[in-house]
C-alpha cells in the first residue's frame, strides 16, 4: 500500500484507507465534480467518446489485472470482449433474459472461458504464453465468424435499444448508466489489490518460486487471475453490445487486443489508475488528431487526403515517445507530479 | 529486545522438544549427469539450530530445496513430524505450497523477495497460508476482507518490531539495501509462524557487523519461540558458535553429522573443509 511519505497513522484501519491526505480527498472531490459536469459541457460527439472511454476503462482494468498485476501476457483481449458481447446479446435477444441478468451471466461465462484459455499459462511464460493467448484469440474469432448459430446466419447480431433510452438524449443517458458501472468496477479492482488475493497475484508476477514456497498455490492464483480479468473484460464487451446496438466480429480482432495492451502499457502496468489513464489517452488521442487534422485540412488540402495515415503515424510516435520518457507510464508521471507539488518548494 | 512482550508465538510446532521433527533419509538427487546429493540422511531435532555446512556446490541448497518441495529427489524422502510428533508428512511427495501450509518456512540464498511490493506487503504475503482468498470478498473489501487485513496485521507488526524494520514499512523492497532485504526475507518466513525454519546462507555477502546482527536475530527468534532452524552457513565461527548440531556435506555426500565439537574433531571434515580453508 503506497502511503504518502511523511504521513503517520494512528490505527491500521486508517492506514488501510485508499486516501489519507486532505489533498487526496480534494482531488477525488474535484474528479467527481468534473465527472458530474462533463455531460453538460460536451456536445453529443464528444459525449459519445466519453462513453467509449468508460467502456474501455473496464476492459483495460481487466487486462491490467492479468498482464500488469499477475505478469501473464495476453493477446486474447479481443476474443474475451467478443465472448462478453455475444453472450449478453444472445441471452437478451434470443433467450429473453433481462439485460442486467444477461450482463451478469456474460461476465460469468467470460470468466469461465478466460480461465479455460488461461490453462496454458500453468506451463508457459512470456513469449510462449503470448503465442498461446494469440491462439485463443484466433480460436474465438473463428468460432464467432463461422458458427452461424450465434448470429442466426446473419453474420451480426442486432441488439434492440434499451427501452428507456430516447434518441435525442442517447449519449447523455448512456453516460449516466456507464459512469456508475465503471466507477464500481474500478473500485472493485482496486479493492482486490489490497487483499491477500491480489497480493498473491503480484507475488506470482514478481517471484513465482518464492510465492510457492510461502504457500501460494500458483495454479489456483493464475487461473483465478485469468477468470477475474476476463470477468471485467466480459463486462466491457457486454456493455459495448448494448451501447453500440450491434455485435459483429470486426470489433474484436487482434488489433483490439493490441490496442488494449498499448493502453495499459502507456497508462502503467500494474496500476489500476494507470489503466484508466491509458484508456482515456488511447481513446482520446485519435479523436483529437481527427479534430486537429480537419481544422488544418481546411487550409492545407493535402492533410485531408492523407489524414488516416498521418493520424496513425502521430499515434505511433506519441506512444513511443511516452515509453521512452517514462516506461512506467502515465500513472508514474502523475505520481511524480504529485510529489513535486507536495514537497514544493523543498525537493527532498 | 527480548524483554518486550510479544503476543503471537512464532513457533507453530507442538512436537516435544528433543523429539525428531524432520527425518531425511537416503536422498539422491541428480541433474542429468551431475549427482547433487548422494544418499544423504540425517535427523533434525525439535528445538535445535541444526547447521548444514560444506564447500560451494556441496549440495546444501539442493537439500533445502528437496525439503521445501522445489526439487524432487529421485530417491529417498524427507518426513516432517507434526502434532505430538506422531503425525508424519512425506514432504518429498507434496507440492511446495502444501509444505508451506505445514509450517515449513524458508529464506533463499539469493534473495527472492517480491521486489515491487512494500516490506509490509511482503510480510503480509508471509501470512498467505493463514488467510482466505475469496474473489467476492476481495472485490467488496468491506467486511471479511478488511477484517482479515486488520487481524493479521498484529503478528506482522510484531515481526517488524522484532527485526527493526519500522523505517522501511512502506518502501518497495527492491529499493532497500542488501542487508535489509535479507532481514525482510527472514521476516516473511517468520510471520508464517513456522514449525520448521529453513535459512539458506542468511549472512552471506554481509559485512561482519551485519552478520552479527543477523546471527542475533536468528538467536532471538530461536530463544524467543524455540523454533527449530536448519541453517546453511559458510562462516565457521558463527556455525560453531550458535548451532546445536552440524551436518557436513561434501560433493553431495554426508561426511559428518554431530555436535559442533564432534564435527570439529572429525578427520574427514578437517580434510575436506576446515583444513582446505587454512591452505
Ligand atoms: N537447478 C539445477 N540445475 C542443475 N544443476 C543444479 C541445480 N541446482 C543445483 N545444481 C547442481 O547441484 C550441485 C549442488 O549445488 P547447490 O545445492 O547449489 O550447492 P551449495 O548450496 O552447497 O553451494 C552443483 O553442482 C550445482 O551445479
Ligand atoms: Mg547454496
Amino acid at each position: 500500500m503506497a502511503t504518502a511519505t511523511g504521513i503517520h497513522h494512528r490505527t491500521y484501519r486508517a492506514e488501510l484507507r485508499l486516501r489519507h491526505t486532505k489533498a487526496e480527498w480534494f482531488r477525488l472531490a474535484l474528479v467527481i465534480v468534473l465527472l458530474l459536469v462533463v455531460p453538460y459541457a460536451l456536445n453529443t460527439y464528444w459525449l459519445g467518446i466519453a462513453n467509449s472511454i468508460l467502456i474501455a476503462v473496464v476492459g483495460a482494468v481487466g487486462l491490467n489485472i492479468l498482464v500488469g498485476f499477475t505478469g501473464q501476457i495476453s493477446l486474447g483481449q479481443g476474443g474475451f470482449l467478443a465472448v462478453g458481447a455475444y453472450t449478453s446479446a444472445i441471452l437478451s435477444t434470443r433467450a429473453g433474459l433481462p439485460v442486467p441478468l444477461a450482463i451478469i451471466v456474460a461476465i460469468l461465462v467470460t470468466a469461465f472461458i478466460g480461465a479455460l484459455f488461461g490453462l496454458p499459462a500453468l506451463r508457459l511464460k512470456g513469449l510462449y504464453l503470448a503465442i498461446a493467448t494469440l491462439a485463443s484469440q484466433e480460436i474465438i474469432m473463428f468460432v464467432v465468424r463461422r458458427w452461424g448459430f450465434l448470429t442466426e446466419g446473419k453474420g451480426y447480431i442486432e441488439v434492440p435499444r434499451l427501452p428507456f433510452i430516447e434518441r435525442e438524449t442517447f449519449e447523455l443517458q448512456w453516460y449516466w448508466i456507464l459512469l456508475p458501472i465503471t466507477f464500481v468496477a474500478v473500485l472493485m479492482a482496486r479493492n482486490v489489490f489490497r487483499t491477500s488475493l491480489g497480493r498473491s497475484f503480484m507475488a506470482v508476477r514478481d517471484q513465482d518460486i518464492a510465492a510457492e514456497a510461502i504457500g501460494v498455490n500458483i495454479t489456483r492464483a493464475k487461473v483465478t487471475a485469468f477468470a477475474l480479468s476476463s470477468g471485467f473484460v466480459g463486462l466491457s464487451g457486454a456493455l459495448s453490445a448494448y451501447y453500440t446496438e450491434t455485435v459483429t466480429w470486426e470489433r474484436f480482432t487482434l488489433d483490439v487486443s493490441v490496442l488494449y495492451l498499448a493502453m495499459i502499457i502507456v497508462g502503467g502496468l500494474g496500476s489500476i489508475a494507470g489503466s484508466v489513464y491509458g484508456a482515456i489517452f488511447m481513446m482520446l488521442l485519435p479523436a483529437l488528431l481527427t479534430e486537429v487534422g480537419q481544422k488544418a485540412g481546411d487550409s492545407i488540402p493535402f492533410i485531408t487526403d492523407q489524414l488516416p495515415a498521418i493520424k496513425n503515424a502521430i499515434f505511433g510516435i506519441a506512444i513511443i515517445t511516452f515509453l521512452l520518457i517514462e516506461p512506467r507510464g502515465l500513472d508514474r508521471i502523475w505520481s511524480r507530479m504529485k510529489d513535486y507539488v507536495r514537497f514544493w518548494p523543498f525537493r527532498y | 529486545m527480548l524483554g518486550r512482550a510479544y503476543v503471537h508465538s512464532l513457533n507453530s510446532s507442538t512436537v516435544p522438544v528433543g523429539s525428531p521433527i524432520l527425518k531425511i533419509s537416503d536422498i539422491e538427487l541428480r541433474f542429468g549427469g551431475v549427482v547433487a546429493l548422494h544418499d544423504v540422511g540425517f535427523t533434525v531435532t525439535q528445538g535445535h539450530i541444526h547447521a548444514v555446512i560444506g564447500p560451494n556446490g556441496a549440495g546444501k541448497s539442493s537439500l533445502l530445496n528437496c525439503v521445501s518441495g522445489l526439487y524432487h529427489p529421485q530417491k529417498g524422502k524427507a518426513v516432517l513430524h507434526t502434532g505430538d510428533g506422531a503425525v508424519t508428512h512425506e514432504l518429498t511427495k507434496l507440492p511446495p505450497h502444501r509444505i508451506a501450509r505445514l509450517g515449513v518456512a524458508r529464506s533463499f540464498q539469493n534473495i527472492e523477495l517480491f521486489s515491487h511490493l512494500t516490506v509490509l506487503e511482503n510480510l503480509m504475503l508471509g501470512r498467505h497460508t493463514h488467510m482466505k482468498h475469496g474473489v467476492l470478498q476481495s472485490l467488496l473489501w468491506f467486511g471479511p476482507a478488511r477484517n482479515q487485513e486488520l487481524s493479521h496485521r498484529g503478528i506482522v507488526e510484531e515481526v517488524i518490531d522484532l527485526l527493526s524494520l519500522q523505517p522501511f514499512r512502506h518502501k518497495p523492497v527492491g529499493s532497500l539495501a542488501y542487508g535489509i532485504q535479507k532481514r525482510v526475507e527472514l521476516g516473511r518466513a517468520l510471520v508464517l509462524q513456522p514449525s520448521l525454519l529453513l535459512l539458506d546462507e542468511p549472512m552471506a555477502g554481509m559485512n561482519s557487523e551485519e552478520k552479527e546482527d543477523m546471527a542475533r536475530y536468528v538467536l532471538d527468534v530461536h530463544e524467543l519461540a524455540g523454533v527449530t532452524v536448519i541453517l546453511i552457513e559458510h562462516d565457521m565461527a558463527v556455525v560453531m558458535d550458535i548451532s546445536d548440531r552440524v551436518s557436513v556435506l561434501d560433493f553431495g555426500r554426508l561426511i559428518a553429522d554431530g555436535t559442533p565439537d564432534e564435527v570439529k574433531a572429525n578427520s574427514a571434515v578437517i580434510e575436506a573443509y576446515l583444513g582446505a580453508e587454512e591452505h
